[in-house]
C-alpha cells in the first residue's frame, strides 16, 4: 500500500496552520455510516482530539477504516506526519475502546509536540 | 375552472383532463377529447388555460433507470435541524442536483426530508458529508439506501 507521502503529495506545513482554526466546509463530520452524521464535527486539530474521545466506537470505526481520518489530517490540516501515523494505526485493526484510546494517544502525542 | 387566490376551483372536465394527461401527455387534443365526449377545441381551450395558471406545470419524461442501465444509488434522507435555519437549509438543498425532492415535516421535531441520487454508495456519503452536514443549522442527518423501489406514482386521486 502506498503511503501517505505518495497518495497525497504535499508540502510541508507549519505548526501554525495544522493547529489552526477551519472554515465550516473545511470541518471534519462524523458519521456512523454512510449518510449518517452523528451531529459532532471538528474544525481544528485540538476540537479532533476532544471528540475523539467522545463520539461513538462505531463512528471512529466507520472513519478508520473508510481512511477518512488519514485524508482529511493529510489534505485538510496538511500534517503528513500524522496521517502517516493514523494510517499505521489502522493497519494494526484495531476495535472498541482500544482503537479510542490508541487513537487518542496518537493524536494527543502529535498535538503536544505542535504546541511547544 | 375558478381562480381564488393561490388555489383554482377546478370543474369535472379539467379533473378528467388532468387524469388523461397524467396517463399519457403525448395524447392529442382529438384522442382527449374523443375518450371524453368533448370536442377537441374544448379540451385546448381547457389544457391551455390550466397551464396557464399553473396547475400544468410541466410536461416531463417517467425513465426506466435499470433499462436504460444507468446503475444509481436513490436514499431518503432525514436532516434534523435547528428550527431557526430550516428554510435555509431546505431552499440550499433544493439547490443541489443530487437532491430530487424536499419536503419539511413536523413530528416531535422538525425534520426535512429529501430524496436524493449518486453514482454509488461513496459518492452518496461524500455528497452529505461534504455538502450537506457544513450547512447551518444541521443538527444530525439519518440517511437510508433505497434497496427495491415496489411502487412510484405521482398520479392524482381521482375526484368524484
Amino acid at each position: 500500500m502506498p503511503d501517505i507521502e505518495t497518495r497525497h503529495p504535499l508540502t510541508s506545513s507549519s505548526s501554525p496552520q495544522i493547529l489552526g482554526k477551519l472554515p465550516r466546509e473545511k470541518a471534519f463530520y462524523f458519521f456512523t455510516s454512510i449518510g449518517n452524521y452523528t451531529g459532532e464535527s471538528a474544525a481544528s486539530l485540538e476540537e479532533f482530539l476532544e471528540k475523539i474521545k467522545g463520539v461513538s466506537i462505531k463512528s471512529l470505526e466507520f472513519h478508520l477504516y473508510r481512511e477518512d481520518f488519514e485524508k482529511w489530517i493529510a489534505q485538510t490540516l496538511e500534517d503528513k506526519e500524522l496521517a502517516q501515523e493514523i494510517q499505521n494505526l489502522r493497519s494494526m485493526n484495531l476495535t472498541g475502546d482500544n482503537l479510542r484510546d490508541q487513537l487518542y494517544l496518537t493524536v494527543s502525542k502529535r498535538y503536544e509536540k505542535l504546541k511547544t | 375552472m375558478r381562480v381564488k387566490g393561490r388555489a383554482t376551483d377546478l370543474d369535472g372536465l379539467d379533473w378528467k383532463i388532468l387524469q388523461a394527461l397524467q396517463e399519457n401527455a403525448r395524447w392529442t387534443y382529438t384522442e382527449i377529447g374523443r375518450r371524453l365526449g368533448v370536442a377537441h377545441s374544448t379540451v385546448y381551450e381547457r389544457i391551455r388555460r390550466l397551464e396557464h395558471h399553473g396547475v400544468i406545470k410541466k410536461y416531463t419524461t417517467v425513465v426506466d433507470f435499470e433499462k436504460a442501465d444507468l446503475r444509481q444509488v436513490t436514499a431518503i434522507m432525514t436532516v434534523f435541524t435547528d428550527p431557526k435555519e430550516s428554510e435555509n437549509v431546505a431552499a440550499k438543498l433544493s439547490e443541489f442536483k443530487e437532491v430530487l425532492e424536499v419536503f419539511t415535516s413536523l413530528s416531535e421535531e422538525l425534520l426535512i426530508i429529501a430524496k436524493v441520487v449518486a453514482e454509488d454508495p461513496d459518492k452518496l456519503h461524500s455528497f452529505i458529508a461534504q455538502s450537506v452536514a457544513p450547512l447551518e443549522g444541521v443538527l444530525r442527518i439519518r440517511t437510508s439506501i433505497i434497496t427495491r423501489k415496489y411502487k412510484e406514482q405521482n398520479f392524482m386521486v381521482k375526484r368524484s
